[in-house]
């Protein structure tokens, strides 16, 4: 086949191997079943590895716990075995140093575009409030919405508010940036062109990106690496390379290479739906 | 069809059907003010004309004119500004009271679940109580000054605002919740930046429900033994079979009510700015 699975990913071209970000090393997440004394693994034997840079894509079926092991990076998850350090250290909780972007924008409504963009930084206090001002005006420079600034959240479209969205995100500079499906509830030509431009941004910012999508095409268009999760319980059953740098241009997503590649990401996802459920009819049985 | 071009707007915005109408709002005339102004006026008409018919004697059903007269007569005598000064005091110091006071009960009982716990009974059980029953206690505590008077508009104010208060701080969206925890908000700053602006418009909209309720209040506190007010005025005008001053008196409360509602509604919409779309 002609798709590459080596290592040659975009830091091996630069030739220096920079320190891994995030760790996760055999995580375990389990919870208590809302009305029974039953456990359900969500996560179990979770190994992931993020260097600075790097743009990671979480694919899988939805209830896969491909979110779930984003919550535990946010820091909203505990784990319940093996460790996930981020430079090192534990992860203790939420905190500025990750920033998450949600399905919906969750835009406050009562603030401007701008004072949305601002919140992040009048919370950790880390700059004055002219200063926070002017790197939000930045910000919305580069996600294309300067001109609303002003508005209300209620005044935009759904493609605006999930820039102002990431760009609230961006704002308080994350070590990394947490995207649980941030396009699923936009329509599909608006979400292409902020696939580009999430791509634009993380590049102008030099951004450290996991994103859980359940979109083979999204993951594949976006991804230096496309991480596969198998359902029931968790846990990523191959990681596979994406060989193009970033940012990217539409055309790729017509090129044989990029249809061979999301089919084999589909194969992938799908023959570990597959194997999920024979083993789920055989326990049955059992 | 060209106009000269005049300085003087058009009278009233042209709508068409279906489609999006320019609204002039420097035009006092809006199509809303011209059939509301009318109505009452046609509703004016029709009262002076049954009045006139005297299906009833002018002593138990005087027309617009004859409240007019009353009007005039009210306020020729200065015992009118003593009532009016009287109930008004009532009605905005208990008004002022109950908002002081169930502003920050509200707020404590919709942020934290053990105060709500505590206070739910009283809360509930006072709520259900007809307040307007304490009046006869009241009095007995308190005499038939001003005070007993400002105590009921306080009890009769301060509920709906206590409970939208903390209607507010429950049902806040938890979306913002979660956004605010994400970027690592403490206890404090989520409340100050989530769950206060949040709560603002069910604040609003408890303070127009109290208006109503303290102005039943003063009424009816005025009604059952008081020095001086429009209640009381009312009330003797009534004994006396002085139909028209009632009705003055009505119209005096009416006024209170509507001025007070619009100008909180104004503050409504200035706090609630981001609820308008495009």
């Amino acid at each position: 086949m002609f798709l590459r699975m080596s290592s040659d990913s975009p830091h091996a071209v630069t030739g220096e191997r920079p320190v891994a970000h995030l760790v996760a090393k055999d995580v375990l997440i389990e919870y208590p079943t809302p009305g029974s004394d039953l456990i359900t693994t969500a996560v179990r034997d979770c190994d992931l590895v993020l260097d600075r840079g790097d743009f990671v894509c979480l694919v899988g079926p939805s209830g896969c716990g491909k979110t779930t092991l984003l919550n535990a990076v946010a820091g909203f998850v505990p784990l319940s075995g093996g460790t996930l350090e981020l430079d090192g250290r534990p992860i203790p909780g939420p905190g500025p140093d990750r920033a998450m972007v949600f399905q919906q924008p969750n835009l406050l409504p009562w603030r401007s575009v701008l004072a949305n963009v601002t919140y992040g930084l009048e919370l950790s206090k880390k700059v004055n409030k002219a200063e926070a001002r002017s790197q939000a005006a930045d910000l919305l420079e580069l996600v294309g919405l300067a001109d609303v600034a002003q508005k209300y959240p209620a005044q935009l479209s759904g493609g605006m508010q999930a820039r102002v969205n990431l760009a609230r995100a961006l704002a308080v500079e994350p070590e990394i940036l947490l995207l649980d499906e941030p396009f699923a509830a936009i329509d599909a030509q608006t979400r292409e062109l902020m696939q580009a431009e999430l791509l634009r941004i993380c590049a102008a910012r030099d951004v450290t990106a996991l994103f859980v999508t359940h979109d083979i095409t999204e993951a594949t268009f976006l991804a230096d690496r496309v991480c596969v999760f198998g359902p029931r319980p968790g846990r990523i059953v191959k990681e596979i390379q994406v060989p193009w740098g970033r940012p990217r241009s539409h055309d790729i997503r017509r090129t044989p290479e990029f249809t061979a590649l999301s089919e084999e990401i589909g194969d992938v996802l799908y023959s570990a739906i597959a194997e999920a459920r024979a083993a789920q009819l055989e326990g049955a049985a059992r | 069809m060209r106009r000269a071009s005049t300085s003087k707007p058009a009278r009233t915005p042209t709508r068409r059907p279906g489609g999006r109408s320019r609204r002039r709002t420097s035009s006092w005339l809006t199509e809303q003010r011209v059939i509301g102004t009318s109505a009452v006026i046609v509703a004016l008409v029709v009262w002076e004309l049954v009045a006139l018919a005297r299906v009833k004697p002018a002593l138990i059903l005087p027309g617009p004119i004859d409240v007019l007269r009353a009007f005039r007569d009210l306020f020729s005598t200065s015992a009118i500004w003593t009532d009016l000064w009287v109930s008004a005091e009532e009605l905005l110091i208990g008004l002022l009271i109950a908002t002081l006071v169930g502003l920050p009960v509200g707020l404590l009982i919709g942020w934290y679940k053990r105060v709500a716990y505590a206070l739910n009974p009283f809360v509930n059980f006072l709520y259900a109580t007809p307040r307007i029953a304490l009046t006869p206690l009241l009095i007995i505590w308190l005499g038939i000054g001003s005070s007993s008077k400002i105590a009921i508009v306080f009890l009769m104010a301060l509920f709906p605002i206590l409970i939208n208060t903390a209607q507010g701080m429950q049902s806040l969206d938890q979306g913002s919740v979660r956004v605010a925890r994400c970027f690592g908000a403490s206890d404090l700053q989520l409340f100050r930046t989530v769950a206060l602006p949040g709560t603002v418009p069910f604040v609003a909209s408890g303070l127009r429900l109290a208006v109503g309720q303290a102005l039943i209040g003063v009424f009816v506190a005025e009604l059952s033994g008081a020095t001086h007010g429009v209640g009381l005025m009312m009330s003797t005008a009534g004994q006396q079979f002085q139909t028209s001053k009632v009705f003055a008196g009505l119209f005096i409360f009416a006024f209170a009510g509507v001025t007070l509602t619009a100008v909180l509604r104004r503050v409504e919409q200035h706090f609630a700015a981001w609820r308008l779309g495009s």
